[in-house]
């Protein structure tokens, strides 16, 4: 009885220790994932262009894509700046500043297999500038053009060299490009050989549709489940081109989620690991519970932009330094917005290559600015009545109403009397395009729409050079300054990056010294993760380097 | 019967074709620029008009909404302009899941009311009645998305007994009636019932009411029936108003609730509808509203064809 009795226990000593040693090379091997809630309510497109802004790039561009330019992720204290992409160097033509040389990085291969190659750069260039083209798709010109509005053409010169041309000497090409993601032509053309269409437009949409679906790029992340606006599965390229950029994670799931309560209760719950802007009012609880908050100064700006047509009272100078100086930005940052923005004192910030030296500081100082509207003709008993257009809500808006409420209380202070006109989000969009002299603008000499400041045309030349009042691009308030036109030509002539990084900070500095805009903050791109999750970057960017990330 | 339900069959024509053109100009009068979704915010006016060209929207409208209702008669209404995805499997694929939502909090919902209607109504003026009143007072007060919010911060992020979100384990596209999946719909479908709880209880409790008092029911019983056959008198006269009421009720569900399905993002018609408003995705929108819209009339085709099978009176009106 014994002897059965020891025999059975060690029939299970031994069935306990070879289940272990089965289970171990499975645990050792077990496949980690990270769920992440966007801010998206839908799946950013994942055909190469994403839409919803750098949302877009950030999940579904930079993720299965990469272009011929990228942006340095790697540090959470240096500004962001472009570094080689699919193209390992590049240089302007000494005779021809239009022409461009651009050498490719060999061994690449797209998720299919296919090589990358001068072929492939010409492609995904005329996918959305030749017209004429079997892959030119227009639903994603809108999202690529105005990011390379010079951008004219691609040639190749051999396999591993492509040369691109521009309308007009640019030396802001390479940032630009950083928002062309090149997807695999070979696994479009298999698509369009297989698509049924009545003629070669419907074939061609058939074939984009089903490669948004079933998508092959060269970055560090592939494709490997799609449902739209539910969930989009991307799995590590363990192939990837840079070795130091494989992912760490097996999978990442992405989980479109637009409601900031949701997003956080499914964080809280364990659905997920990582929310994008949590709901500002559980950061204490998420901070008790253990989750890691990240923000960081991003290239944003929440400004006003003043309106410069003639009549405008934000013509004086002495007005607009005071509007910049009677605005207390460190309490709106430690009030109203917990600690989630960035005082904004120009468009970049101290440290950053385009910043520059500005004489004009902007600053808290009430007594500044009540000196300047004195002396402007303005006091306690003769305001300066000024209207400026904004939005409840919108991408990038922060918090728009609250934010516009407290400096309207602010500029009080210094004898201006703020009145609102607060519009529909899309709709302020639309009018921002049509400028203060459109009768949209409804009388107001100032609007409230934030910006992206990543590359040099987004962040100064758009808003800045006289040739880009409406209906060319977005210099809403008509600003004429030949400063700044003599700047803006300098900067896009100097090719060297070193000088042309100083001409962008001269112009800068003397935006600032201007007082073009009332800058007011920055956004952080705040985001709750949980503990489980390490090795998180958040650089002075839009975009994240998901490669760095490990699961515990 | 064939020739009433022919009639009204013949009525939902204009009816269908006034909906189409309402749902194709209330997209178009809104202000704003219908390519926000494909246009950067920071794009030139010219390249605004180059794509207003190539979709179409520089066409005189009413060129435009024969072009679309054309198509629409043909089964298609186009493609998403902000994914690119055909409007028809976007749309469909999103009221398969707010049907699954909706025949939930349906079952949930008039099963309540019901009862509660029936208890309220026979016992009313006691405490009983109070009681059940109650809920079905609370049910149409409290702002649903805040009783979604409550749910989830319970049952969720508290107790971890349920998902906060999302409408299946992997957001596949096949729902299956099993516990992996309906785990995920408890408190969107708990969420989504309050309301046609709380009007189903009162209208069943007003009916019962109104229905007891009247001078059959007391012949019913001076005639010797028992309770339980006074009751069956009791519903199958309540039953066409009901009927109506929760065919009402059914509609709305169907089409979808902005605000539950966002606070759950569950991918039903109301998300895709905050989807397509929030992105000015046009062709999406018309879409959703067409077909949201003729759920809406088919629903209410049935529920009247079922009435008037219950009901000869209303036939013959």
């Amino acid at each position: 009885m014994l002897i059965k009795k020891n025999k059975t226990r060690a029939a299970l000593i031994a069935l306990l220790a070879l289940s272990s040693a089965a289970a171990w090379p499975r645990a050792a091997t077990a496949e980690t994932v990270l769920r992440i809630a966007m801010t998206a309510a839908d799946i950013p497109r994942t055909l190469g262009q994403p839409d919803q802004g750098f949302e877009g790039n950030r999940f579904t561009g930079l993720t299965m894509y990469d272009a011929l330019t990228g942006w340095d992720l790697s540090s959470a204290d240096k500004a962001s700046v472009v570094i080689p992409g699919l193209a390992t160097e590049w240089k302007v033509d000494d005779a021809d500043k239009t022409k461009w040389t651009f050498k490719l990085r060999p061994g690449v291969t797209f998720h299919d297999g296919s090589p990358f190659n001068a072929d492939a750069v010409v492609w995904n260039v005329e996918k959305v500038l030749k017209q004429d083209a079997p892959q030119f798709d227009a639903s994603q010109v809108g999202v690529t053009a105005s990011r390379m509005p010079t951008l004219a053409s691609a040639k190749k010169v051999d396999d591993m060299t492509v040369e691109l041309t521009t309308k007009e000497p640019d030396s802001f090409l390479p940032i630009n490009l950083t928002n062309l993601f090149m997807a695999s032509p070979a696994k479009w053309q298999a698509f369009y050989d297989k698509a049924e269409g009545a003629d070669a437009k419907a074939k061609s949409q058939a074939a984009w549709t089903a490669f948004a679906k079933d998508a092959a790029g060269t970055g560090p992340w592939k494709m490997a489940g799609f449902t739209p606006r539910e969930r989009l599965e991307l799995v590590k390229n363990a192939s990837y081109w840079n070795k130091d950029r494989v992912p760490k994670v097996d999978k990442m799931v992405l989980l479109p989620m637009p409601e900031a309560n949701a997003r956080t209760a499914a964080l809280l719950s364990g659905q997920v690991d990582w929310v994008e802007a949590p709901a500002p009012d559980a950061l204490p609880e998420l901070k008790q519970r253990g989750f890691k908050l990240y923000a960081n100064e991003q290239p944003h700006v929440w400004p006003w932009q003043f309106s410069r047509v003639e009549g405008s009272p934000w013509n004086d100078i002495r007005v607009r330094k005071a509007a910049n100086l009677c605005v207390d930005r460190e309490g709106l940052k430690d009030g109203l917005l917990a600690g989630l923005m960035v005082p904004a004192t120009g468009t970049f910030e101290v440290g950053h290559p385009w910043r520059g030296r500005p004489t004009f500081e902007i600053k808290y100082d009430k007594a500044a600015a009540q000196k300047l509207m004195q002396e402007a003709g303005f006091g306690p008993n003769k305001k300066l009545t000024v209207k400026t257009q904004t939005s409840a809500s919108g991408s990038g808006q922060m918090q728009p109403l609250p934010m516009n409420e407290y400096i309207q209380q602010a500029l009080a202070e210094c004898y201006f009397d703020v009145q609102l006109d607060v519009i529909e989000w899309n709709t302020l969009f639309t009018n921002w395009r049509r400028g203060v002299k459109d009768p949209s603008a409804n009388g107001s000499n100032a609007t409230n729409v934030t910006y992206a400041a990543m590359d040099p045309f987004f962040a100064l030349v758009r808003f800045l050079q006289s040739g880009m009042a409406p209906p060319v691009s977005n210099n809403w308030g008509f600003i004429n300054n030949p400063k700044f036109d003599e700047l803006v030509k300098k900067a896009r002539q100097t090719f060297d990056p070193a000088a042309r990084d100083a001409a962008l900070a001269e112009l800068h500095a003397a935006s600032v010294d201007d007082a073009a805009f009332l800058y007011v903050a920055h956004d952080v791109g705040p985001r709750a993760i949980s503990p489980k999750v390490t090795g998180v970057v958040q650089p002075k960017s839009w975009f994240i380097d998901f490669s760095l990330v490990s699961m515990q | 019967m064939l020739a009433y339900i022919a009639r009204r069959i013949v009525y939902v024509i204009p009816i269908v074709i006034s909906v189409a053109l309402v749902c194709f100009l209330l997209v178009h009068i809104t202000p704003g620029d219908p390519l926000v979704a494909v246009l950067p915010a920071d794009a030139s006016q010219e390249l605004a008009a180059q794509l207003r060209t190539a979709y179409g929207f520089d066409r005189p409208l009413p060129v435009q909404f024969g072009l679309w209702l054309l198509r629409a008669l043909h089964g298609d209404l186009g493609n998403s302009i902000a994914t690119g995805r055909p409007v028809l499997a976007e749309v469909m694929r999103a009221v398969s899941n707010t049907v699954t939502l909706a025949i939930a909090a349906a079952i949930i919902g008039f099963t309540m009311g019901i009862l509660l209607g029936l208890i309220a109504g026979y016992f009313r003026e006691t405490w009983i009645d109070k009681l059940a009143t109650s809920f079905a007072i609370a049910g149409v007060s409290v702002p649903h998305y805040w009783l979604g919010m409550v749910l989830v911060i319970i049952f969720s992020v508290q107790l971890n007994w349920l998902p906060a979100v999302g409408a299946g384990p992997g957001g596949s596209a096949a729902w299956a009636w099993d516990w992996a999946h309906l785990q995920y719909l408890v408190l969107p479908a708990i969420t989504t019932s309050v309301i046609p709880m709380g009007i189903v209880t009162r209208t069943v409790r007003a009916l019962t009411g109104d229905i007891l008092s009247q001078d059959f029911v007391e012949a019913l019983r001076a005639k010797g029936l028992h309770e339980r056959g006074v009751f069956r008198h009791v519903i199958k006269n309540a039953a066409p108003t009901a009927l109506a009421v929760m065919g009402l009720q059914l509609g709305y569900m169907l089409g979808g609730s902005i605000l539950i399905e966002t606070v759950f993002s569950w991918p039903g018609s109301g998300f895709l509808l905050n989807s397509a408003i929030f992105q000015r995705d046009l062709p999406l929108l018309q879409g959703t509203i067409l077909i949201l819209a003729l759920f809406f009339v088919f629903l209410n085709l049935m529920v009247d064809i079922a009435q008037a099978a219950i009901d000869p009176r209303i036939k013959r009106g």
